[in-house]
């Protein structure tokens, strides 16, 4: 039967046109892993689409797709269009219903959240991604649009890649090797060098008075801070209050010389949340040891 | 029963606290070190002085606020699982931090009152309030057995608000867990010097109602037989037990264990009545929160373990051990 024949030859030749550009994959069937090695079946592009993270939201928003998401976790707040999407709860009480009603093509989700499973399990598409780090940026905005059958997602981490250099050399000489103590929480937690908040404070040529070994976001012992006496602290709007009146704090050399630098809500959310925004997180730490360091 | 026993005891309960107070402040963010102590360094002379020396005795004084609170309760319900957090004070505590962060979090301006207050004072202002709250569901505190109820209602309703709040507003999930797992990270001599006075006014007016406690342990009628005056002494005891554990909650937070442990540590040594059982448990719940705070700041230096897991693991091991040498409720009878 040479009919059959063409047929297998051509699906061969698809096949290997498959292999050889992922990009093109949509053409027909393609198959996608993700971060735990789950291998996922796609026979088109997703149309409906599921986001249970701020970052991935905005990663697929950036790549284009935004129209496509039908529904977002409780905290997906950016760009303003997905505020108008069904929030669909939060890290711990996902609406499994609601998600299973809108019949989504894909859901795509952090490991943190303990859903997928069950998800899986009621016939869904799960793709888990996680993103902690600058290079799981990068990662993360490849494998959306390798899903979201796109090639945009290297030029687009190019561009914030960029980005970010600009940040980092627009920080004077003067301003580079500050000691910086970044306060996460006031208990008190430090965003740590190992920390994704710590990986951009790096590239902006900032010493972080907790390093690596410590861990992302270690619970410190306030002492070690007055000992570190950091040039710079940077802590989110309304959790500086009193940071001169904790016992011993108002000698350390950022309080005295006034350079403790508050970021809003929004930007310090913005901080905390690996994703294709970070560049502006990198201008705004930018300005803030500009400022510190340009000043005696 | 001689007078001599619990008297040495408290000696050694103050020698092992003055101990404890030297070592601990030769721990810090460097772990155990002696030469800092000896240098003029103004950093390391501003180290000891301001956040040493005061982080330790604050730890002291809110231990001995929860031991006290503990032996209070007690004697009081005449219940040995009796703990300070009994009548609804941790609960309340935490929904007042909790309203505060995610107050701060939304619009300063609208609760600025409220902010004014500061982490303490809200959660102080939420202990005290969930134990009147307490007295009024239970009408008063002519029954022990409604105000139990009572308290654990209380408890129940108001960690749940907290919890919705937690949901409503996940970035204050951090700093409440700090709080609910106890934290004497920040204590400095202005803490210092509000708990000191508040435990000496307490010790006193709880030392003033022993006589009651100890005609209680006969039973509520026999007690009122003996011309104790049921209500007005309850009415003080609570007051004592709401003040003392709302001020160290405000504190320190949320901690575990001391207030239940330091009366039936004192309990395991000797037999005594509750004016001595009162001023010791006090002085063991002191010597327990300051050795566990110097743990928790020396195990992982230079991060620190929440002072409530330290409390949480020794006092568990130790009930343990008190349950199978010498079951609680036999001793009782």
């Amino acid at each position: 039967m040479p009919n059959a024949a063409t047929k297998i030859a051509h699906g061969l030749m698809l096949a290997a046109a498959l292999f050889a550009q992922p990009g093109m994959a949509w053409a027909a069937g393609f198959s996608i892993q993700d971060d735990l090695g789950h291998q996922q079946q796609f026979s088109q592009t997703p149309r409906r689409i599921v986001s249970l993270l701020p970052s991935l939201t905005e990663t697929v928003c950036v790549l284009g797709a935004c129209e496509r998401l039908v529904g977002v976790d409780r905290y997906s707040d950016f760009p303003a269009q997905v505020n108008k999407l069904p929030k669909l709860g939060g890290l711990d009480d996902i609406q499994i219903e609601a998600i299973v009603a809108l019949r989504p093509d894909v859901v795509i989700l952090s490991p943190a959240s303990r859903v997928h499973e069950r998800l899986a399990a009621l016939g869904l598409k799960v793709m888990v991604l996680e993103a902690t780090s600058q290079a799981d940026v990068k990662r993360v905005l490849l494998k959306l649009g390798e899903l979201l059958g796109t090639q945009d997602g290297l030029k687009i981490w190019q561009q914030i890649d960029a980005a970010i250099h600009l940040a980092a050399a627009s920080v004077p000489p003067a301003a580079r090797g500050l000691t910086v103590y970044y306060e996460v929480d006031s208990a008190p937690y430090a965003a740590g060098e190992a920390s994704f908040i710590g990986e951009m404070l790096t590239r902006l040529g900032a010493r972080n008075i907790v390093g690596k070994a410590l861990g992302p976001f270690p619970k410190l012992n306030p002492e070690f801070i007055v000992r570190a006496n950091p040039q710079v602290i940077m802590i989110a709007q309304g959790r500086a209050e009193n940071l001169a009146g904790r016992p011993g704090w108002q000698n350390i050399r950022a309080l005295r010389d006034k350079h403790v630098c508050q970021f809003d809500a929004a930007l310090s959310d913005l901080m905390g949340r690996p994703g294709p925004r970070m560049a502006e997180a990198a201008q705004a730490m930018a300005r803030c040891l500009s400022d510190s360091g340009g000043k005696p | 029963m001689t007078r001599s026993k619990p008297l040495s005891l408290m000696l050694a309960l103050l020698l092992i606290a003055c101990l404890l107070g030297l070592l601990s402040v030769a721990v810090g963010s460097s772990g155990f070190s002696l030469d800092g102590l000896v240098g003029a360094d103004p950093v390391q002379q501003q180290i000891l002085w301001q956040i040493r020396l005061p982080r330790s005795s604050g730890a002291w004084l809110a231990g001995a606020l929860l031991g006290l609170a503990g032996a209070v309760a007690q004697g009081l319900f005449r219940n040995p699982l009796a703990d300070p957090y009994l009548l609804g004070a941790s609960s309340g505590a935490s929904l007042g931090v909790a309203a505060l962060l995610a107050l701060a979090g939304t619009s300063p301006l609208a609760a600025s009152w409220w902010l004014h207050l500061g982490l303490t004072g809200a959660a102080f202002c939420g202990a005290v309030g969930a134990v009147i709250l307490t007295l009024i569901l239970a009408r008063g505190v002519e029954q022990t057995m409604r105000l139990l109820l009572a308290g654990v209602i209380v408890g129940v309703v108001l960690g749940s608000v907290t919890a919705l709040l937690m949901l409503v507003a996940p970035e204050i999930m951090r700093p409440m867990q700090a709080f609910m797992l106890g934290t004497t990270g920040f204590l400095g001599w202005p803490s210092v010097l509000l708990m000191g006075p508040l435990l000496l006014a307490c010790l006193l007016a709880a030392l003033g109602a022993s006589r009651a406690l100890d005609a209680m342990t006969l039973g509520e009628a026999t007690a009122a037989s003996l011309g104790v005056r049921l209500n007005i002494v309850r009415m003080l005891l609570i007051a004592v037990l709401a003040l003392a554990t709302g001020a160290a909650v405000a504190q320190a937070g949320l901690i575990a264990f001391v207030g239940l442990v330091a009366p039936h540590l004192v309990r395991s040594r000797l037999h005594c009545n509750h004016s001595w059982l009162l001023l010791l448990s006090a002085l063991t719940g002191g010597a327990l929160l300051m050795g566990a705070d110097m743990l928790a700041r020396w195990l992982l230096a230079p991060q620190e373990l929440p002072v409530g897991v330290v409390t949480s693991l020794l006092g568990g091991a130790y009930l343990l051990w008190l349950m199978h040498r010498q079951p609680l409720l036999e001793r009782r009878k």
